[in-house]
């Protein structure tokens, strides 16, 4: 009997409408942004065991660096994987994704296995980049898939001379170059920018905003602090980043954009990092303890899916409870 | 070809291996981490005492055990103390910096003084350009040697060309540019670069690297106060691990002159910075092996002072330079070609360059990369067994063969053949 009534649960519960939260906008209308995002079931289960196995990943990866067993540095993403899986669902394998060092997320979503991942961090050849890189610089050329680079603010242009070779090619594909919130005060943002108006260029500015360039706030660093509105006539939008649905449809959103041949997009995504800056940083000289666990109780990524689980009927809730037991035990 | 990503727990093996895998490698990599982690080190002294020929200390006893982060930090409290348009600036040093060097000044000077600046290398030297063409003296921090070059256009072109393409009129001396330096065991490509090489290549410039918290200390007071705009390298590798008795006044030591540490009748040996440990340990090997060495810490990398090295490979006829850098084109490269100009007679063997390889630096297996003491010991050893005679001989006899009639260059060519093969 309860299989039976399993059964009836998933066919009544065919499409789900998830309501995005406010957005803030630079020379765009707010209503060409969606309001709300369309999922299913399905989907909301994968996106949410997606999330989980990256944040388990991370503290593997913390705890191998602890162990001594990979060295270098390692900087982790784990509070930012919504900004890493809602990329990703909102675009294809054949579009282009570059990123600075904190790229472990980005990695896994480009064809990086845990093996592959934890093996180029200890230096293994079985490592997605055989062992040479580390952690900053996990790449993957089938799924182009541009790294993972240490110096601040140098995948800019790279990521706008994607652009340009996509663009030259006359593909219908999109460059998402990534940069944190310490980048977007380095010099070569700007020039690449100017750039990729000027030429206008299927590249997407994505700004993982975690509040802190290693230690320095946002405000301590930035004249302007709207990191979405810096890039000029480059429309922008700010977006909740802990949010996967309102990341997913941005990236969409954004994509048609590049697209029609309308030029780049600067989005600035909130979100937050739980560990500090790299391995060496404890995170807590520049933010208290609470501060990080108001955000673990009130945005974290993966909570977010689940709260939406929380307006569904309880058979759905218990389901999916069933389901992500066994992947924290792995 | 799927165009939608899987996240990788679709096609990967079950999360629980991953763990085990990392057990596994525990008990195999506890062999292989003796590599990479380094060989240990010679069990040395490596702390100094002042050289009382360069610098007289007004209050000899008042000495103070500090390490290279601490003289540094006392070095530019003194300067901040006594130079009142001095500014202390760059990323993160308001709090004390990621290495400790600043803290306490912006508690002692206040955020007019000492303070941050955003992520932006070409900014910071662009704008101590600006201040020390108004005549102030800009003390500014670059975290990383990794990170100089967004600013190596405003070293290249505007610190160095200042002076010269204004005849006088204007000039940036009072910038000291300090920043970590080398390799630290850990650091992978980014956090351990050696990028000295490239501004020896401009005329204007003034590197210095010190190797000790006294050098370090009075190097940093002497490059805050000269005339002339200087970067200087602080070893990271170093930090902690070098300490000294330091005198707490307030001394100067001179910028461009090498110091001769240890005198030795058979090889020169040059180094900076954190290499000189790796040659005082390989002189104690060579020692055992009976040969003296003479250790000349450069410490102004350019100008570099040719005529100390110049006098010492006089002394001794055999050259041996060192430094973490690439070989081409390195600190090596450049001494090597000025020797062999002014003491070409003198040399008794080919002039060795032990340094790092030319390729990026590494990410794993950085003692392979490194030129240590062991690299080094059998360098000496090399040139110390080089033999100039043989060649001598032979090319004798091929230049005197050449004026005998056949029968004799017959004989003469066979017994030079038979020479030749001799074994050594």
């Amino acid at each position: 009997l309860k299989q039976v009534v399993a059964k009836h649960a998933v066919r009544s519960l065919s499409s789900i409408t998830v309501p995005l939260p406010d957005i803030s906008v630079y020379r765009f209308e707010k209503n060409l942004f969606p309001q709300k995002a369309e999922t299913n079931r399905e989907e909301m289960l994968k996106y949410f065991k997606a999330m989980t196995f990256q944040r388990r990943i991370e503290i593997a990866c913390d705890e191998i660096y602890k162990m001594k067993q990979a060295r270098g540095f390692c900087h982790l993403m784990d509070g930012q994987e919504a900004v890493a899986v809602g990329i990703e669902a909102g675009i294809t394998l054949q579009d282009y994704i570059i990123t600075a060092y904190r790229c472990h997320g980005f990695m896994l979503g480009r064809g990086g296995t845990p093996e592959k991942i934890l093996g180029e961090m200890m230096g293994k050849l079985n490592g997605v980049s055989k062992g040479k890189g580390g952690s900053m610089h996990m790449t993957s050329q089938k799924n182009r898939f541009f790294g993972g680079n240490g110096i601040v603010g140098a995948q800019i242009p790279i990521g706008t001379g994607l652009a340009y070779g996509i663009k030259y090619e006359e593909k219908k594909e999109v460059c998402v170059t990534l940069y944190g919130d310490g980048a977007a005060n380095q010099g070569q943002l700007f020039e690449a920018a100017n750039m990729a108006m000027l030429w206008k260029l299927p590249v997407i500015y994505v700004c993982e905003n975690n509040g802190f360039a290693m230690g320095t706030s946002v405000a301590r660093a930035s004249a302007n602090t709207n990191l979405y509105a810096r890039l000029d006539l480059i429309p922008g939008a700010r977006i909740n980043g802990q949010h996967i649905y309102a990341v997913r449809e941005a990236i969409k959103f954004a994509k048609e954009w590049c697209l029609s041949g309308k030029g780049p997009v600067c989005l600035e995504l909130l979100t937050y990092r739980y560990h500090g800056h790299s391995m060496s940083d404890s995170g807590l000289t520049y933010r208290t303890r609470e501060d990080i666990q108001k955000v673990r109780k009130e945005r974290d990524p993966i909570m977010t899916v689940s709260y939406t689980h929380l307006t569904l009927p309880t058979k759905a809730q218990v389901q999916i409870s069933v389901v992500a037991e066994p992947l924290k035990k792995k | 070809v799927s165009t939608q990503s899987t996240w990788g727990f679709q096609e990967s093996k079950d999360m629980m291996k991953v763990f085990q895998l990392s057990t596994r490698i525990t008990r195999f990599t506890l062999l292989a981490r003796v590599f990479s982690a380094g060989p240990p080190p010679l069990k040395m002294d490596f702390s100094e005492k002042v050289n009382t020929k360069e610098v007289t200390l007004k209050n000899p006893d008042k000495l103070k055990k500090m390490n290279i982060c601490q003289a540094v930090n006392n070095a530019m409290d003194i300067a901040l103390a006594t130079i009142p348009k001095s500014y202390v600036f760059g990323e993160d040093v308001k709090f004390g910096g990621v290495f400790r060097c600043t803290v306490g000044l912006n508690e002692k000077y206040g955020t007019d003084r000492v303070f941050n600046t955003p992520l932006s290398e070409q900014g910071i030297l662009g704008f101590s350009v600006g201040l020390a063409a108004a005549g102030c003296t800009p003390i500014c921090e670059i975290q990383f040697g990794d990170y100089i070059f967004p600013a190596f256009d405003q070293f290249h072109n505007e610190v160095a060309k200042y002076r010269y393409r204004s005849a006088g009129l204007y000039n940036v001396g009072g910038i000291t540019c300090r920043c970590s330096y080398g390799a630290v065991g850990h650091g992978g490509h980014y956090h351990s670069q050696a990028p000295e090489a490239h501004f020896m290549h401009t005329a204007g410039l003034t590197v210095v690297i010190p190797r000790s918290p006294i050098q370090a200390k009075g190097l940093l007071l002497g490059s805050i106060r000269s005339p002339d705009p200087i970067i200087f390298f602080e070893p990271k590798i170093l930090y902690r691990m070098a300490e000294d008795m330091v005198p707490e006044e307030d001394y100067t030591l001179p910028i461009g002159k090498a110091e001769v540490l240890q005198e030795g009748k058979d090889i020169t040996m040059i180094g900076y910075g954190a290499s000189i440990r790796q040659l005082m340990m390989a002189s104690k090997m060579a020692e055992e092996k009976g040969i003296k060495c003479e250790i000349i810490d450069l410490r102004t990398i350019i100008p570099y002072d040719i005529e100390t090295i110049e006098k010492s490979v006089k002394k001794t006829g055999r050259l041996l330079i060192t430094h973490e850098g690439p070989v081409t084109s390195g600190a090596g490269a450049e001494i090597a070609a000025k020797i062999q100009e002014r003491c070409f007679l003198s040399l008794k063997a080919p002039i060795a360059r032990v340094c790092g390889f030319d390729t990026p630096f590494p990410f794993v297996y950085e003692p392979f990369y490194l030129p240590n003491r062991f690299k080094i010991f059998e360098s000496t050893l090399k040139l110390m067994e080089f033999q100039l005679k043989q060649y001598i001989s032979i090319q004798s006899v091929s230049y005197t063969h050449l004026t005998l009639p056949t029968k004799a260059q017959v004989q003469i060519s066979v017994v030079a053949v038979s020479l030749k093969k001799k074994p050594t």
